[in-house]
């Protein structure tokens, strides 16, 4: 097995951004839920977590994570590369039912998310906390944080074009398949989908962070 | 005495009642503008109990009882046994339910419909509110009471101020009541054993100074040369759990009308701050405070002095600079530097040392009076929680080796070594100070029953018997699964697979736990008859009981 | 940055130890010295002179 020693605590990474308004609330919703009581977000480099789960887990990748959420139980798997491995509707099932796709799973049930409409009050403060300690959100990204908010899961609305200019390469979709309105649901999944994807490891070059 | 009118507020009262009125005022204008339901509920329930406080305050005054108690009667010293008695009763409280909700959690385990898919029964907020309840209103409430008795008790002197104890026990649980409620509600930090948002945690460091200046002051005014080693351990944890609680805790609120904060630190750091924390809150708060009881307690109840003095003081200074470094072995394997966490597992089996000489020390206070293990069951619990102690801080070094925590991490088998230490030593240390304590506040020569004791001892007992091995067995097997290969080369088992082979130990692991939790409530039972049994009918009792005629 | 980085990792692995060793040895000492040792009995007995 061999060992990674990474440079200094944290490489320098390409790919890696600030999460969206979006992400940024579905993260909220995680870390209320307390899902880290039963998921961890940090794979290591052991061969059956590589196999399992995919990469390990580049300390970059948590730079802009308030709190780390690397937790320290699995009762349920490894969630850091979760995003992209399922569709949204699965998402979606799964976390009103999860016994509907997993007969077996022992997780709870959070139907409520889909009931509960995203609040944009005070998103923009979210934002400028984040900005204190050098997360680099510009000025623009802040002024529109609560219409991008919604834009980012009404992929046909006009605000979603200027959505993806402001975060290009990000997923605008209707995450929760309910195009009436924007749901804690649609945040949650917009953050699952984007966990462990950001860095584009077929780039990565492994040899310029060993020491 | 004569009771003299006091003719004005003392610097204390005035003080408390101006800054309680204050921050009552400033409650009320958040709780007025906040558009946060949980914020504004906090702040109501703050501003009626500081209201509440200066109402008080002011009635002392009014009805001149407001006079200093005073520090001796008759030359001997007039303790301060009110707050030991509020927090004794409220660790009795918080105790069972926190084993309540660690119960129920644990059947959610095993049978997921118990989560009712609502938000304030799912596990992932009940589980914070077991471990908060456990540890810090349990385990806090029993650390304040037997601090607050041994330091006035071993000092010989009242401990200092009129308003202050009260203020720091009565803040302490309110600050548990805002943590615990918040936490239903989806008000958490997210950091495990810190997540009450920045307003709670505003309020605990507000209360954790003022528990630091009535300590300090009692020790100030001892009457003794020396001061006991049990006070060296609970300054420890007082000051230690201070530094840990804010440097993890450094957060910035959104606003204050809204209760989410986000924290300075960010990924790695966190992650290194919050275990530095996490596992310095294992060792100053579980551990220092705990072995506080220990040095007094266990040669209190066996009637001879600690086994060797000057072996304390070698546990205390070895413990103290060697358990801060300990913390990295939970991040093997993550993105933190190798030789960090290669540091933080030296330190772990370094660790192992200190640790079984105070463990070899508080068994062999009982060397020469064995047979007091037979026949005081309230003595061998507290023994029985040393060799508990002795046994996760033997597994403890192990685990941090990374071979091992590369199979332990992330399973079960550290959810049974944790509960090794709480319920094995953190809970029967407490226990065992309960029952000595109870009796000793209301002047009563022992508890109710000591059958009862012998019952919950048995009970709870084969209970933790029975949660660690499950919890052994399917950890470990958890870890296996995990990593087993099949003939091809390919991972044997997918991870819901894993989770069914859970099950039956899942089952086990909650009966267990359940046991646990009947033995705290014959405990209950025990202490308030204890309370309400008047001397005379328990002279009258006693040839009843062959276990105290054993005496 | 990177210069405090490689301070505190050489500390931590090296004079750390050697820091934190003579500490614990002057604790011993002190808990050894033959001078102390009534004062540690008297301590000792503490919990035990309680007059109730």
């Amino acid at each position: 097995m061999p060992l990674f020693y990474l440079k200094s605590t944290i490489e320098k990474t390409e790919g890696m951004r600030p999460y969206t308004p979006l992400e940024l609330a579905g993260r909220n919703i995680y870390v209320r839920e307390g899902c880290y009581t039963c998921h961890s977000q940090m794979v290591r480099p052991l061969r059956d977590e590589l196999e399992r789960y995919g990469p390990y887990s580049l300390a970059a990748e948590s730079m802009y994570d308030r709190p780390f959420q690397w937790g320290s139980k699995r009762t349920g798997p490894d969630l850091a590369r979760v995003g992209g491995k399922y569709s949204d509707e699965w998402q979606r099932d799964h976390l009103i039912d999860p016994r509907s796709v997993s007969p077996t799973s022992i997780m709870p049930g959070y139907p409520f998310l889909m009931d509960k409409t995203i609040s944009a009050r005070g998103i923009e403060d979210h934002l400028k906390v984040n900005v204190v300690y050098g997360v680099p959100y510009t000025e623009e990204q802040i002024a529109k944080a609560s219409a991008d908010l919604f834009a980012q899961a009404q992929p046909d609305s006009d605000a979603a074009y200027e959505f993806e200019e402001r975060y290009p390469g990000v997923l605008v979709r209707d995450f929760d398949g309910d195009p009436t309105k924007v749901t804690e649901m649609d945040a949650i999944i917009a953050y699952l989908q984007m966990l462990g994807t950001l860095v584009d490891f077929d780039l990565y070059d492994e040899k310029a962070n060993l020491r | 005495m004569a009771v003299r009118k006091a003719r004005h507020l003392t610097l204390e009262e005035g003080g408390f009642a101006l800054s309680l009125t204050i921050l009552a005022f400033l409650c009320l204008i958040v709780a007025g503008r906040t558009y946060d339901q949980v914020l504004a509920f906090h702040a109501v329930v703050l501003t009626v109990a500081m209201l509440a406080g200066v109402f008080v305050i002011f009635r002392r005054y009014f009805d001149e009882v407001n006079q200093p108690a005073p520090l001796e009667i008759d030359d001997r010293p007039n303790y301060n046994m009110g707050p030991v008695k509020f927090s004794a009763w409220m660790a009795v409280f918080w105790g069972v339910a926190g084993f309540l909700v660690g119960c129920i959690i644990a059947f959610q385990l095993a049978y997921p419909a118990l989560n009712l898919d609502l938000p304030w029964t799912s596990f992932g907020r009940l589980r914070p509110l077991h471990t908060s309840a456990v540890i810090f209103a349990f385990g806090g409430n029993v650390l304040l009471a037997t601090s607050f008795y041994v330091v006035q008790r071993t000092c010989n002197a009242r401990m200092p101020g009129q308003i202050s104890p009260w203020f720091v026990v009565l803040g302490y649980n309110l600050f548990i009541v805002i943590a615990g409620t918040g936490y239903l509600l989806g008000v958490t930090q997210g950091k495990e054993y810190a997540e009450p948002e920045w307003y709670a945690d505003w309020m605990l460091t507000i209360v954790w100074v003022a528990y630091l200046l009535v300590f300090l002051g009692t020790i100030w005014r001892r009457r003794e040369p020396h001061i006991y080693v049990a006070n060296w351990f609970y300054l420890a944890f007082i000051v230690t759990v201070a530094v840990l609680h804010i440097f993890n805790n450094a957060s910035l609120p959104v606003s204050i009308y809204s209760s989410k904060s986000y924290i300075v630190w960010s990924g790695v750091q966190d992650a290194m701050v919050q275990w530095w924390y996490g596992h310095n809150a294992v060792g100053f708060f579980l551990t220092a405070g705990f072995l506080a009881i220990m040095y007094y307690f266990i040669p209190k109840r066996a009637e001879r002095p600690v086994y060797s003095y000057r072996l304390s003081i070698v546990h205390f200074w070895a413990l103290i600079f060697i358990y801060i470094w300990a913390g990295p072995h939970h991040l093997h394997y993550t993105a933190l530097p190798q030789w960090a966490s290669t540091l933080g597992m030296t330190f772990s089996i370094i660790l192992w040392m200190p640790s079984w000489g105070g463990m070899i020390n508080g068994l062999m206070t009982l060397s020469g009076a064995w047979d007091k293990l037979r026949t005081d069951p309230v003595l061998r619990m507290m023994v029985v929680s040393v060799a508990f102690y002795g046994m996760s801080t033997f597994e403890g070094p192990v685990m941090s080796i990374r071979a091992v925590n590369s199979l332990s991490h992330y399973t079960d088998w550290t959810i049974g070594h944790v509960h090794a230490g709480a319920l094995g030593w953190v809970g029967y240390i407490s226990f065992g100070a309960l029952y000595c304590l109870i009796p000793w506040l209301y002047g009563r020569r022992n508890v109710y029953s000591l059958k009862l004791v012998d019952w919950h001892f048995w009970i709870s007992t084969l209970g933790i018997v029975l949660y660690i091995c499950a919890m052994w067995v399917s950890g470990i097997m958890q870890g296996l699964m995990w990593r087993a290969y099949d003939s091809l080369g390919f991972l044997e088992y997918s991870f819901i697979e894993t989770v069914d082979a859970m099950h039956p130990y899942y089952v086990i692991r909650a009966i267990g736990g359940t046991m646990f939790l009947i033995g705290a409530l014959i405990m209950v039972y025990n202490l308030i008859m204890t309370a309400l049994h008047s001397e005379e009918a328990e002279s009258a009792s006693e040839p009843n009981s062959g276990l105290v005629a054993a005496e | 940055m990177d210069e405090t980085y490689a301070f505190l990792a050489n500390f931590a692995q090296t004079g750390g130890l050697i820091y934190f060793m003579a500490i614990f040895a002057g604790v011993v000492i002190y808990a050894l010295w033959p001078g102390n040792k009534d004062s540690f009995e008297e301590a000792a007995h503490i919990p035990l002179r309680e007059d109730d």
